[in-house]
């Protein structure tokens, strides 16, 4: 399932600009700790999470990761948009809480 | 030599551009039954040498400046279009190459064609000899400015360099305290390694490695140095702090083991795993420390083998 159709499917906003949406997900890794994701998430996955410091797209960068979900309505800092669209890291929000948008998400990537 | 190009790449243009492309397509057009005065504004004003003669939306004649003149030489101003238009129009498809219009410029001596659509067989535009310049110009620019921007191609650099030891070896300052850049230098790294042809899985180990190095140096440090050497054969990372030093490495080691304050472990860093990922990810990993004095961490990944 493409990035672009999760994010139809799961209703969430989009903050950055509309780019690298075509990505197949085939995954998908929730935390909120950076080295966390480091050391645990896979090249391509869909991050969960509800950090919206400017780090968050360097991870994601370093990492490969097709893109990032911010959980409970949180908003990214000015700056990590910013560098998200010079990166091509596509940023969504939801109000939804993290454990919500997960099963979700599973449900969608494990039909497939 | 240069010459020769530049006519060379004119020819494969005109080739390969469409009338369509360089036309234009803001159209005025007069009627046939409208009056010869009326004209002189309409060439005057819009400083054009040629009208397409419409009526009911169908392209009948084509009236010029030297029809113009004719008539005003002869003194008939109050007279019709119709009456001294060229009827016999000579027409472009919008789909056809340059070299058609070239030619038929060439041909017919005419200034200028009406555009139809092949299709429609509607009048989309019109073309003079400047428009054909003008686009072939345009076009000209646009492929020089491309090629312009091509970026250096270093993909096959050390297949390329011929020497018994060759490395190249980058060198970043880490400002400590600053959350904003923080991630910046192993970024950086890591798309400066792609360029250079390391490939991708290994740019994504050393940038994972490097990104925990440069947070401990962040986090912990008034700033520090990270450097890079690469060879045909490994990676090799250097990332040097002075102060305040690792108590005890043995204990920093350990998974989940951290001394960060809680306002960093907000921020999601912190969590003690940073130096186990940059063992994770390395083939070969050194650190020491000296209290008060600072760290000095080494680790390398090979390249041509897979993680030990």
């Amino acid at each position: 399932m493409t990035l672009e159709s999760i994010t139809k499917t799961l209703s969430l906003k989009m903050i950055t600009v509309d780019q690298n949406l075509s990505h197949e997900i085939t995954g998908a890794y929730v935390s909120d700790l950076l080295s966390d994701v480091m050391a645990n998430a896979k090249e391509g996955d869909l991050w969960v999470t509800l950090q919206g410091h400017p780090n968050i797209v360097a991870v994601a960068t370093l990492k490969d990761l097709s893109g990032i979900v911010l959980v409970n309505n949180r908003q990214p800092e000015e700056e990590t948009v910013r560098k998200a669209n010079e990166e091509g890291i596509p940023i969504f929000s939801t109000d939804k809480p993290a454990f919500e948008v997960a099963g979700e998400l599973y449900m969608l990537i494990k039909e497939k | 030599m240069t010459q020769e190009k530049t006519v060379t790449k004119t020819q494969e243009l005109v080739y390969e551009m469409n009338v369509g492309k360089v036309m234009v397509t803001d159209l005025i057009t007069v009627g046939p039954d409208d009056c010869m005065s009326d004209l002189q504004y309409l060439l005057r004003d819009k400083r054009i040498s040629g009208i397409p003669v419409m009526e009911k939306e169908r392209l009948v004649g084509l009236i010029s400046i030297e029809d113009f003149i004719r008539c005003l030489v002869d003194g008939k101003m109050g007279s019709l279009v119709k009456e001294w238009m060229s009827s016999e129009v000579e027409t472009l498809y919008d789909s056809d190459p340059l070299i058609h219009a070239v030619n038929k410029f060439d041909r017919w001596g005419y200034g200028r064609f009406p555009v139809v659509n092949r299709q429609t067989g509607k009048l989309v535009g019109i073309i003079t000899k400047g428009d054909i310049v003008k686009g072939l110009l345009k076009k000209i620019e646009r492929e020089y400015h491309r090629s312009e921007n091509v970026p250096v191609q270093t993909d096959h650099f050390f297949q390329d360099v011929i020497s018994n030891h060759a490395a190249i070896i980058f060198q970043y300052d880490v400002i400590g305290k600053d959350f904003d850049r923080a991630g910046e230098t192993s970024s950086n790294l890591k798309k400066t390694l792609k360029k250079i042809g390391i490939p991708p899985a290994v740019a994504r180990r050393i940038g994972i490695a490097c990104y925990e190095a440069e947070m401990n140096i962040v986090i912990f440090t008034d700033g520090g140095e990270l450097t890079a050497r690469v060879n045909p054969q490994k990676i090799a990372i250097e990332v040097v702090d002075s102060g305040p030093g690792i108590p005890d490495i043995e204990e920093a080691m350990k998974l989940g083991y951290s001394t960060a304050p809680d306002f960093i472990r907000e921020l999601g860093f912190g969590a003690g795993i940073g130096l186990s990922n940059i063992e994770k990810c390395s083939d070969d990993m050194h650190l020491e420390s000296i209290i008060g004095k600072g760290t000095r961490l080494e680790f390398t990944v090979f390249l041509n083998r897979g993680k030990k």
